[in-house]
């Protein structure tokens, strides 16, 4: 394989001052959506979930379970949307592409030895094949934090571009697991370093380490993406993932987007919230627009 | 308020879920706030009508339509007002000890605290700033000066040890519209800390908050005459400074104002705190953090329509990243939204006075004659009330008006230069010193900087901070004495 | 036949140089019993204006020397003085002090220099402040340097009060032009020779002669002065100080002190020539990490 060299000189990477970000992120926040415009941010942010299940636990029959969530939501109440996507292991893959059908919610597949990337470079495109091949749309990868924290960003680059070579058809999501790079500074070199080598989508977090996707990380990864928007003209997809499970921030994560990159990335071809419980959250808060009445999680099922 | 969004709209959109939502409106309930017809002076811990007979109207700049009546105190007005605080210096308020002061000053911030919602939307109807500011800043900040203040009142002697201190007496204090509570604050609490009496008289746009201020200190049982709020125009404010029973007077507002005090006061024993005008440099070298370098310009300009006297109107950007920074920002503007200030949403409020708001238009007017390019954001306005777009001039130099001369407005400068050693010089070339911005990454440049540059408060990576313990005040025309902290106490003792 | 005396020429001092006025003129300012002092420059506006030019040029650099450097050069201008007693007392004699006054306010003069020697690295702990924010935010507030201060000298003491109000000012980094007393110049000039052979860098300390009421006005007015100090003036002679100022705003001082008193040496003489700066930075709070151990 032709190796990719990894060069500064394209590199955008300006220092990150945390507490102005801390201050952004709160103003942010004091954005109020309301009625007409709350509903359908809602279902906006519905249709933007990757529903997920990644647990050492997952068998086929939780797998097939949370497939035919994500195609009925809440069969109670008609025209809603279905999520983006579910996000299984590789070894899930063919259970939730069978469970599918021709569902239009797309397959997503972690890999890269998820979630820690401690494995070997073949093991890792292994992974990657196996989860294409068994059908996965997307490809949810980890970088070697390890590496990245050792200072071998050309190691972290390679190892992305080699991925996604792997990706073929399916969409490259590039986890950073912000929780472990620890500064907003890296955060954003990391970011650089995915889409110089080829992410679709950055994403922030496995799920696993906390702190994950904070709004200041996500505001920090939607900056690095409108700096690479405008000097290479290439959209490139957000994933705040981990941490997100209520409708308000959902949407304060919305209103950051519009903000920061604009209308044009409010789609779930480039946003997308990793997440498990969020959906019913928004379920709820729909609900409760429509209805006037505050909810039950009773009412809502728990695939 | 809908608006357009400039970004990246071009670009295609697939999934039909994919839907243009704007903010709603989102006004903050008046439903429980209700305006007298009429507001009297607070004259001696009650309101009283005034001598003068004659009341004003003052209006919501957001809409142009009139709140209420306050009554346009006059000579003999303002000479009841200042016996009144005389008296209670002399027979009560120089009695009572520090901890007892300090409990009176507590109680008053605690007022403030619980009625801070109410007090919020009196301050964004009268004076046109936003919800947004007037609930997370101007209130809780002017609250906490009172907090921070009433714990000095029994702890002066330790503040300057070895020197004995006492109050001055009366203290005449004339205020700005731009924050009107915020500054009757920064006002009332040291002076009354340092164990003076107070005549106030807030700007004839905006003297609805400081009324409300004068029932929470009639509500905090204040001994009578302590504290003095009167309203009316400038013949009010000369009669203040003029009156010979006042010691001390502390004038927030325009540096041609503050002059003539100053001459006023030439020949007498009065002590003065002057916070007057400035056109702050906010200096963005090349390895800034942009994006928050971006927001700062914002903040340091936007915050309050432009309406601050530290506003970082002369921006200064590092030629290698001028191009970026000033795309970051129009990209910036064009999220702000303008519009109706009681609007949560609401970025950039109105301007204060259709007097403030011509004299804005007319800077505008002067940088498009002198060449400079302008950009504002292609938004919709309100259709009455006042209003101007936020407003950036690129291609401009040190010798333009409008890089000169306090717009006070929403209206920033952009100038690019070179080295370091040159863009000392062009932020200290000005008569004003009030304060200045660096945005460097680099810890000893910050440090270079700050102590080169000629300005009382100085901002480094960030910009219009605003805290109780901080000092606050200027360099050269800028006024002198402080604000807050330590040696705002100072202010008001000898 | 015995030896003919070389007479002192009396010059100005501006930019670490001895001029003599631009204007060419003199004064003959005489003692009690009319004797001649000698002839002393009779300064104009323009030697006003050169004297503040050369003071905002030596401002920058003076006011960044450390404060150890400029206790060490205040220090060697008490050295200096020693050096000259005798030049001094026989001046303030010869202006009409008594042997014994004069020889107490040489030595007080020496003393009050000395004094402030020590307050260069001072006075700024006393009057800075570390400020507790609410926000995430370093913030504190230390003093600077007005910049270029006017200091006008009345006839009360020809030595005593030169240095009361000189010391302080460039203690804490300014520089300044100083108007000599103008009944009792002899000592003011010499004043400047001793600055000029101590290590005082050219500009910091400049002294002009002659009359006040010439003089003042132009420097109170001028737009380059950042403060005014003056010695004792009368309310009236003040005011018009107070209105020619306020075109700049300059922070203008009128201390009524009786310099011999040791109460008329002291911090605030320092802390009033001096500005207030805070300054601002953030505090980046990583990860949740905190002190405790």
């Amino acid at each position: 394989m032709e190796k990719i060299q990894y060069k500064p000189s394209e590199f955008y990477v300006p220092p990150i001052d945390k507490v102005g970000v801390e201050e952004r992120v709160a103003r942010i926040q004091t954005r109020s959506i309301k009625n007409e415009s709350k509903a359908q941010a809602l279902r906006l942010a519905l249709n933007m979930i990757d529903l997920t299940t990644l647990e050492g636990k997952d068998t086929p029959g939780k797998v097939q379970q949370m497939c035919y969530k994500a195609q009925h939501l809440h069969d109670a109440y008609p025209n809603l949307p279905t999520v983006a996507a579910v996000c299984v292991y590789p070894t899930m893959v063919a259970v939730a592409r069978k469970a599918l059908g021709n569902s239009k919610v797309k397959i997503a597949s972690v890999s890269t030895a998820f979630p820690s990337g401690q494995a070997p470079m073949k093991i890792k495109l292994e992974d990657t094949k196996f989860a294409v091949e068994n059908g996965a749309d997307e490809i949810d990868m980890v970088i070697s934090r390890g590496k990245f924290l050792a200072g071998e960003h050309n190691f972290v680059f390679d190892e992305i571009a080699a991925i996604k070579e792997a990706c073929k058809k399916a969409r490259l999501k590039v986890i950073l697991e912000t929780g472990e790079l620890v500064t907003l500074d890296n955060v954003r070199l990391a970011s650089e370093i995915a889409m110089h080598a080829g992410a679709d989508f950055i994403k922030t977090s496995t799920g696993k380490i906390q702190p994950a996707a904070t709004m200041q990380v996500t505001y920090t990864m939607l900056c690095a993406i409108k700096d690479f928007y405008d000097r290479t003209g290439k959209m490139i997809g957000m994933k705040p993932a981990g941490g997100i499970s209520t409708s308000k921030l959902a949407i304060h994560n919305l209103v950051m987007v519009k903000e920061v990159l604009g209308n044009a990335w409010l789609t779930n071809e480039w946003f997308r919230f990793g997440a498990s419980s969020l959906a019913n959250d928004v379920l709820m808060q729909i609900l409760k627009l429509e209805s006037g009445k505050y909810q039950s999680s009773d009412y809502f099922s728990i695939d | 308020m809908a608006k357009k969004n400039n970004a990246s709209d071009k670009k295609g959109r697939k999934e039909s879920e994919n839907i243009n939502w704007e903010y709603a409106a989102a006004p903050e309930s008046t439903a429980s706030l209700k305006f007298q017809n009429k507001y009297d002076l607070f004259i001696n811990g009650e309101f009283v009508k005034p001598i003068s007979g004659k009341y004003f109207k003052t209006i919501n700049p957001a809409n142009e339509k009139v709140l209420c009546e306050v009554a346009h105190a006059n000579e003999k007005d303002v000479d009841s007002a200042v016996k009144a605080a005389k008296i209670a210096y002399t027979n009560v308020w120089s009695k009572l000890s520090g901890a007892e002061r300090g409990k009176y000053i507590y109680r008053i911030a605690r007022l403030m605290q619980e009625r801070a919602r109410e007090l919020a939307i009196v301050e964004t109807l009268d004076s046109g700033k936003t919800i947004r500011e007037s609930r997370d800043i101007d209130i809780p900040l002017a609250a906490n000066h009172f907090f921070y203040y009433a714990g000095w009142a029994d702890k002066i002697q330790e503040a300057f040890p070895n020197k004995k201190m006492e109050s001055l007496g009366v203290a005449g204090q004339i205020i700005p519209w731009n924050f009107p509570l915020l500054m009757a604050a920064w006002k009332i609490a040291p002076a009354l800390a340092a164990g003076n009496t107070v005549v106030l008289k807030p700007a004839e746009t905006t003297p609805l908050s400081a009324l409300f201020l004068a029932q929470i200190i009639k509500d905090a049982e204040l001994p009578a005459g302590v504290v003095n709020i009167i309203t009316g125009f400038g013949d009010t404010g000369a009669a203040i400074v003029n009156h010979p029973d006042v010691d001390k007077v502390a004038f927030t507002g325009s540096t041609a104002v503050g002059k003539l005090i100053q001459k006023s006061l030439a020949g007498t024993d009065k002590k003065v705190t002057l916070e007057l005008g400035g056109k702050s440099a906010n200096i963005i070298l090349e390895d800034a953090p942009i994006d928050q370098a971006v927001e700062g310009i914002v903040n340091g300009i936007f915050f309050n329509q432009g309406h601050v006297c530290c506003a970082g109107s002369r921006v200064f950007v590092q030629e290698g990243i001028a191009e970026k920074v000033i795309a970051k920002l129009k990209f910036r503007l064009d999220s702000l939204y303008i519009g109706d200030p009681i609007d949560k949403n609401t970025d950039i409020g109105a301007i204060n006075s259709k007097e403030q708001l011509e004299t804005i238009e007319k800077y505008i007017k002067i940088g498009k004659q002198e060449g400079a390019e302008i950009y504002q954001p292609n938004c919709e306005m309100p259709k009455t009330g006042f209003y101007c777009k936020p407003t950036l001039f690129t291609d401009v130099s040190q010798s333009h008006t409008i890089a000169q001369e306090e717009i006070f407005g929403p209206v920033v400068t952009i100038q690019t230069f070179r080295t370091i050693d040159e863009v000392i010089q062009k932020a200290n070339n000005s008569p004003y010193g009030l304060a200045a911005g660096v945005w460097t990454d680099k810890g000893s440049r910050i440090f270079n900087l700050t102590t080169k540059l000629k300005a009382g408060v100085v901002w480094a990576n960030t910009y219009n901070k605003f805290d109780p313990t901080s000092p606050f005040g200027g360099y050269k025309e800028s006024g002198f004495g402080r604000e807050g902290g330590l040696h705002g106490l100072g202010a008001y003792l000898k | 036949m015995s030896r003919i005396t070389v007479l002192k020429t009396y010059k100005i001092y501006i930019g670490g140089q001895f001029p003599r006025t631009e204007s060419g003129r003199y004064y003959e300012p005489r003692t009690k019993s009319g004797k001649s002092l000698g002839n002393i420059c009779l300064c104009s506006r323009k030697d006003v204006r050169n004297a503040v030019v050369a003071a905002r040029k030596a401002q920058g650099s003076w006011s960044e020397k450390s404060a150890f450097n400029r206790s060490q050069i205040l220090y060697r201008i008490a050295e200096m003085m020693e050096g000259r007693k005798a030049q001094f007392i026989e001046e303030l004699m010869l202006q009409g002090s008594t042997q014994k006054n004069a020889e107490k306010e040489m030595e007080q003069s020496i003393d009050r220099m000395v004094y402030y020697a020590g307050w260069c690295d001072k006075y700024q702990a006393l009057v800075s402040s570390v400020n507790p924010v609410a926000s995430s935010h370093f913030n504190f507030s230390a003093a600077e340097a007005m910049g270029v201060v006017g200091i006008q000298i009345s006839d009360s003491h020809a030595l005593l009060n030169l240095i009361s109000l000189v010391a302080p000012v460039i203690a804490g980094g300014n520089t300044c032009v100083v108007l000599a007393s103008e009944n009792l110049p002899l000592c003011s000039v010499t004043f400047a020779e001793v600055l000029n052979s101590s290590d005082v860098p050219g500009g910091v300390v400049n002294i002009l002669t002659g009359t006040q009421n010439e003089t003042l006005p132009t420097l109170s007015t001028h737009m380059d002065v950042n403060a005014l100090v003056t010695d004792n003036l009368k309310i009236e002679e003040y005011k018009e100080v107070q209105i020619n100022a306020v075109e700049n705003l300059k922070r203008t001082f009128n201390y009524k002190e009786n310099w011999s008193e040791l109460e008329s040496q002291g911090l605030k003489f320092i802390a009033n020539i001096q500005e207030i700066k805070t300054t601002w930075h953030p505090i980046e709070n990583i990860g949740g990490a905190s002190s405790s151990y």
